[in-house]
């Protein structure tokens, strides 16, 4: 195991753990507003401080966890479910109009500016998680696709693959039973990945009032909220800051961690 | 060359006509008529009926798409809805903040990445190479709109030293202007500075391992010596594109940070369109954003070609 990997996963556990707890326990209510107790600084009987509604932002946070991991874990299944297959298909075809068109499709997705595409879904079907989770999942398919056959290509050429097609297996059981399992250390890393940009997406999203609706907590509203009161409690805006830089942080690392533990000629050199 | 060029370029032309159908396709879904929400409630039907006219909703959606394309290649993007004026000249005035700030930006992100890069690739796996990658790790997890709330916090409200949002304009001369875009550039360029900090590292690398360092090195050149005259003129290839995706991705990746410091760029523009239903607006300048990044990276492959002949030789 190496340092990435574990400092990595214990991070991202942390925040998963907390959205986890989040369903059957949070510090306080996350709906409560006590006007009484607002901008308490962090410390003392609130933790992580409250808001300008009284609120306490450790308990926001934590529900907010589940929103964020939520949409980004929803997203990067829209891309595995569509891109792996898709990438598979062009690789059992390729050099075919099929792969060709495939791939277009895929370079096409690429130049969208993202971010404006992600602003229009949203903007124009309504805002909230579920657009989100649209707009953040379109841009994951072409990733997923395009890692999927770069390294089925490769595959394709192997020995056991050979014998498999001997054997008189079809292209596309080829491509679950063979294939697939072979590049399932490739999508895992790269799914880590995507899941952090999830995370990131969506607090933009939420930030700009596209993604989770109020009164379901969300990072990115917490920190459009925060700005107003930046000057006043800056802790508003520090906490769900924290709270994404680790999140983010730790799925990356977890990423490099995985890349190096999965890959077997790295295994064999550290050896 | 020429045959590489041209394939790019066919490439290109149904790049952009896909995207254009698609951002149609989206726009046209869009619940709500424009000119019902531009009249209010109480609208009578002739003076509804006119307006769809006027503002050519009448016809059908394949001449609408046409009409909107025609315009939009002869520099006519169509009029906006709400503001009653050109929608070009709505974008030019925008374009004098987004695009100095996307130069700005990615100016800054590459005055931080370079010395970063060289300075990790010289000393890998030392305190140095460690420290610059650790610290591009966190710069890649921050959001960049969140670093700027804790800009504005730290230099416009604690230090005073700029305004927390706003655009002085060109009017008074460049400083005024340059002042007020600064925070938001540096926002910007911090994410891109770490990504591209981390390409000039792994690029620099992997030149270092060819074999005409190690001839260099053979003829008596430093490692400093060989890394500064050979390596980074031949790490540059990766790096420039690079560049290149991230100045397209800076000139629409800028639509929050103009919402957090008020600035009123394109990034605005399509907000304030899309709250007032303005649709033409939205569409004409999502295309040429659109148009922006599939431009950029058209140019891109091409210096690309022009500078690496194995990679003409391979289409």
């Amino acid at each position: 195991m190496n340092r990435n990997l574990i400092f990595g996963g214990a991070l991202s556990a942390i925040f998963i753990a907390a959205a986890l707890i989040s369903f059957v326990w949070t510090p306080y209510t996350y709906t409560g507003m006590n006007i009484p107790d607002r901008l308490l600084p962090p410390g003392g009987a609130h933790l992580l401080g409250t808001d300008h509604f009284g609120r306490d932002i450790l308990s926001l946070i934590m529900v907010g966890a589940r929103t964020s991991i939520a949409v980004a874990l929803v997203a990067v299944g829209i891309g595995i479910s569509l891109g792996v297959p898709l990438g598979l298909w062009a690789a059992a075809r390729r050099g075919s109009l099929v792969d060709e068109i495939i791939m277009r499709g895929n370079d096409l997705v690429f130049a969208f500016p993202s971010l404006v595409i992600a602003i229009l879904i949203t903007a124009v079907f309504g805002a909230g998680a579920i657009n989100a989770i649209i707009a953040i999942g379109i841009f994951n398919i072409p990733v997923f696709a395009r890692i999927t056959r770069g390294a089925a290509l490769s595959l394709w050429e192997r020995e056991f693959i050979l014998a498999a097609r001997v054997a008189g297996k079809s292209a596309a059981r080829i491509s679950f039973e063979h294939i697939l399992p072979n590049v399932t250390n490739l999508l895992i890393v790269q799914g880590t990945i995507q899941f952090s940009l999830g995370i990131l997406a969506e607090a933009g999203l939420s930030y700009v009032g596209l993604g989770a609706q109020p009164p379901t907590p969300s990072w990115g509203r917490m920190l459009a909220d925060a700005q107003t009161m930046v000057s006043i409690a800056p802790h508003m805006a520090l906490m769900p800051g924290f709270a994404i830089i680790l999140t983010v942080l730790g799925l990356n690392l977890m990423g490099d961690g995985l890349r190096d533990y999965l890959d077997p000629r790295l295994r064999v050199a550290r050896a | 060359m020429l045959r590489y060029s041209l394939k790019r370029l066919l490439s290109l032309v149904i790049s952009l006509a896909v995207a254009s159908l698609v951002i149609f396709a989206v726009i046209e879904v869009a619940p709500g008529d424009p000119a019902s929400f531009m009249l209010g409630m109480n609208a009578q039907p002739e003076t509804l009926a006119a307006l769809r006219s006027e503002l050519g909703l009448d016809v059908s959606k394949p001449e609408r798409y046409l009409a909107w394309i025609g315009g939009m290649l002869t520099g006519d993007f169509g009029t906006s809805y709400t503001y009653r004026t050109p929608v070009a000249e709505m974008v030019t005035q925008r374009l004098w903040v987004s695009l100095p700030l996307a130069l700005y930006a990615l100016t800054l992100s590459t005055l931080i990445a370079f010395p970063a890069g060289i300075y990790a690739a010289a000393r890998r796996g030392r305190a140095g190479d460690i420290g610059v990658m650790g610290a591009t790790q966190l710069g890649v997890a921050v959001p960049n709109f969140w670093f700027a709330m804790m800009l504005v916090l730290l230099f416009a409200i604690k230090l005073r030293w700029f305004s927390a949002g706003g655009f002085a304009g060109w009017q008074d001369g460049p400083w005024p202007a340059l002042r007020s875009l600064t925070l938001p550039a540096v926002a910007l360029a911090l994410p891109q500075a770490a990504i591209l900090a981390r390409v000039m590292r792994s690029a620099l690398l992997d030149v270092l391992g060819e074999d005409f360092i190690r001839t260099a090195r053979a003829k008596g050149l430093t490692a400093r010596q060989a890394l500064w005259r050979h390596g980074l003129r031949n790490a540059m290839i990766p790096v420039l594109t690079i560049i290149g995706l991230q100045f397209s991705f800076l000139l629409a990746g800028g639509i929050i940070i103009e919402q957090v410091f008020y600035l009123p760029g394109l990034g605005r523009l399509i907000f304030q369109s899309i709250s007032a239903r303005d649709l033409i607006v939205v569409e004409s300048v999502t295309m040429l954003l659109v148009f922006a990044v599939i431009f950029v990276n058209f140019a891109v492959d091409l210096a690309y070609a022009a500078v690496d002949p194995r990679l003409r030789a391979r289409t």
